[in-house]
């Protein structure tokens, strides 16, 4: 390295050394320090006392553990996928050359702002099984139903009954679907309109060009909003805790890990097991995005490659 | 000309820290006439906030050595066991009693013994049941301000259209489930129109059912007892719920249920006769309730007649963290608080009955609440009962929580419940238990010597 690199490489991390003092204090030290407090007996206030796995072989026997793992995956699994498709379909339409499409990308972009807390209390009322909107909404489907075949359908009782309940918070989690569709939308107007061109020429229907030609393009901010979307749903926190004021939902059917590591870690004062939760919810989330990252290589298109 | 850059560069960060520094400086717990400031965070917002810092502002005004800073904080458990831990706690603290166990054995608190001592403070100058509250291992942790109990409130319009004596409440739950019978109506689709009760509305008190059914859920030193005969009982009680009005009429009246504190408090609503509630009851009939809401209040019916006046005594406290900057001072403002006259005043502007064992007649003139004597006399019974000091409270309550919701969704049986939840509970109080026996020696000692 010449004399010249030398000091270049010395501004460079000069620069970047906010980001680097950043990231060490406010992610690294927290993440190693879990890292450790999870191998002890921590409760805050008085010294942690090493415990080996010991808090690793409870987890592995409490069952509200699994049952929070098992929320989360089951809440990630529904809300990626129907956010990244409502997203996008959200985004195809935006983007055509429609008169007021700002005022309308405007308006499919502000619910997003609601912060956590308001959504929270705004779908605890749409959800409520008597009086919400929602159910209002499907009762004259129901009557209609009914009616035809006979049945006695009703709506759900979102939030009071299991079954229901993570279905419920998913249909919630649809309403900051603003921000991905902006994203999108930035993406398909990045698609070249000669590619189009080309596929009309060739004679593709708009479903061909879509699967041909859009989907191939946006493929990268696919990627990314997948991506995001699965971290954040696996970290669901706010709303189901707001939602249930502070609960876990019928029959436990909102304990999610990031609502289980709180209670540990807060209401318990067991720092050391929180810590242990949440390192194992990091090792999930790394892995399925490892895993994301894997299996979309050969998927994902970059211009600039 | 980079390394001048460069120079200049660290200096400026340099001054940004030393500023720092020189702020904390300039912050020396003094006020600008020289008074020593005594930080003091309190639970309390609203009315209840009101009547503190009027207090506050009558001692500061007679001051001229300390300045009390009454800070109302939210979540308060948590940020005061986090300021302690991280060395910055406030001089007092305004907690719940049934959190005293917690905090001393996890070292947050400063014991109390020797200045209670020094200034005059005896247990005979509160009422037994509170007293015991804030002793833990033997040793005083916080000193009270506002106590409650809880009782059965009941609406007497809802009695009169029921074709019951409005006067005459409950003594069994027996009784209370005859009562229940006669006033729960359903409209012709076969949704609950009035219930007579639901332990679930509030259902604040998950934990501490068996009171009523003559138990407890610990044996009161280092057993877990969560399924005893009196917990079980409580169990089966409930469970009788959805067997009796359904599991999907009663969902979708608890969806119903609305705010607590609003016009839609079921209760308030005539939607829900009668309920387990405390003294705050008052307050909030008065702002949410229609004008000629109709009520009652009695202890709360229990399974045999010789338990019938037992109820859950809870206490405010106030507590000096370890670590506190001036335990002295806050301790004059404390002793001060503590005299009949301020710790009357708090309590009536509060609403609530005094913790002393000696109460002024002119206290109860001065009353708002035509129920106060009652609350008063529950805590002054010997069936007057507190939460268990157990070191897993908050984790055993949340589960009894869950457990009884899944008994009124008709979707567990006590037993199979109740089995789980000792299994579970059981090991986690056992671990805090060991963690503490490991420790008490030390602790102990430490405690005594201060």
């Amino acid at each position: 390295m010449t004399k010249y690199e030398k000091r270049r490489l010395r501004l460079g991390l000069l620069f970047i050394s906010p980001w680097i003092a950043g990231f060490i204090l406010l992610s690294l030290y927290p993440l190693l320090s879990s890292a450790y407090f999870s191998l002890t007996d921590y409760s805050v206030l008085s010294k942690p006392v090493f415990t080996g796995l010991d808090n690793y072989h409870m987890l592995m026997e409490d069952k509200l553990f699994w049952q929070s793992i098992w929320n989360t995956v089951f809440f990630a699994a529904l809300s990626v996928p129907i956010n990244l498709i409502t997203a996008i379909f959200l985004a195809v339409l935006l983007n055509f050359n429609l008169p007021g499409k700002k005022v309308f990308r405007t308006l499919y972009f502000l619910p997003s702002l609601v912060p956590m807390v308001c959504l929270g209390v705004l779908w605890q009322w749409m959800l409520n099984g008597q009086i919400g909107l929602i159910n209002q909404m499907l009762s004259p489907f129901c009557e209609a139903v009914n009616a035809v075949l006979g049945t006695a359908i009703s709506p759900p009782n979102w939030l009071a009954d299991p079954a229901y309940a993570k279905l419920g918070l998913v249909l919630a989690s649809m309403w900051g679907v603003g921000n991905a569709t902006v994203i999108f939308l930035a993406g398909l107007q990045d698609v070249p309109r000669s590619l189009y061109e080309a596929a009309e020429l060739d004679g593709c229907n708009f479903w061909q060009k879509t699967r041909h030609v859009t989907l191939p393009i946006i493929s990268p901010v696919i990627y990314f909003n997948g991506i995001m979307g699965l971290i954040g749903s696996f970290q669901v926190f706010a709303v189901p805790y707001v939602m249930t004021n502070g609960g876990e939902g019928p029959g436990r059917s909102l304990l999610f890990t990031a609502t289980y590591i709180f209670n540990k870690g807060f209401q318990a004062w067991s720092m050391g097991y929180a810590c242990a939760i949440a390192l194992i919810l990091f090792l999930i989330i790394l892995t399925l995005t490892l895993l994301a990252t894997y299996a979309s290589e050969r998927h994902v298109y970059y211009a600039g490659k | 000309m980079t390394s001048t850059r460069l120079g200049l560069f660290g200096l400026f960060f340099l001054s940004v820290i030393l500023f720092g520094f020189w702020l904390e400086e300039e912050n020396p717990h003094k006020t600008e006439d020289g008074r020593i400031i005594i930080e003091y965070w309190d639970k309390w917002s609203g009315a209840e906030r009101e009547a503190m810092q009027e207090l506050v502002d009558e001692f500061n005004r007679s001051q001229d050595e300390i300045y009390v800073k009454f800070l109302s904080v939210s979540n308060i458990t948590r940020k005061i066991m986090l300021a302690t831990a991280g060395g910055m706690p406030p001089d007092l603290a305004g907690v719940w009693a049934a959190d005293l166990p917690v905090f001393a054995t996890q070292g947050a608190l400063t014991p109390l013994d020797a200045y209670a001592l020094e200034y005059g403070i005896a247990p005979s100058d509160y009422l037994p049941s509170i007293w015991r509250q804030l002793v833990v291992h033997d040793h005083l942790w916080g000193l009270p301000t506002t106590p409650a109990t809880n009782a059965l409130h009941w609406n007497k319009d809802l009695f009169r259209q029921a074709g019951l004596d409005p006067e005459r409440p409950p003594h069994t739950i027996a009784e209370l489930e005859a009562y229940n019978e006669r006033i729960t109506q359903f409209d012709d689709q076969g949704r609950i129109l009035v219930l007579g009760h639901l332990p679930t509305e509030p259902g604040w008190w998950s934990a501490n059912w068996s009171f009523w059914f003559g138990g407890d859920v610990w044996n009161g030193h280092d057993t877990l007892t969560a399924d005893s005969e009196a917990n079980r009982a409580a169990m089966n009680w409930i469970a009788s719920y959805p067997e009796r009005f359904g599991p999907k009429p009663l969902l979708g009246f608890r969806q119903l249920s609305g705010v607590f504190a609003s016009p839609e408090n079921p209760f308030f609503r005539g939607r829900v006769a009668m309920v387990l509630q405390g003294p705050w009851m008052y307050n909030f009939i008065q702002n949410f309730a229609p004008e000629d809401f109709n009520w009652g209040v009695a202890p709360f019916p229990a399974l045999r007649l010789e338990d019938y006046g037992t109820s859950l005594v809870e206490t405010d406290c106030i507590v000096i963290p370890r670590g506190a900057q001036h335990p002295e001072l806050a301790m004059a403002f404390l002793d001060w608080l503590q005299q009949p006259e301020q710790l009357e005043r708090l309590c009536l502007g509060q609403l609530k009955f005094s913790p002393l064992a000696e109460v002024s007649p002119d206290f109860y003139r001065k009353h708002p609440n035509p129920h106060i004597r009652i609350y008063r006399e529950l805590a002054e019974s010997p069936l007057a009962r507190s939460r268990p000091q157990i070191l897993t409270f908050n984790e055993f309550s949340s589960d009894m929580g869950s457990v009884i919701d899944n008994l009124v969704r008709g979707e567990q049986s006590p037993a199979e419940a109740l089995q789980e939840l000792q299994a579970r509970q059981a090991a986690l109080f056992d671990r805090k238990h060991t963690q503490w026996e490991k420790v008490s020696n030390a602790r102990l000692k430490e405690w005594s010597s201060q």
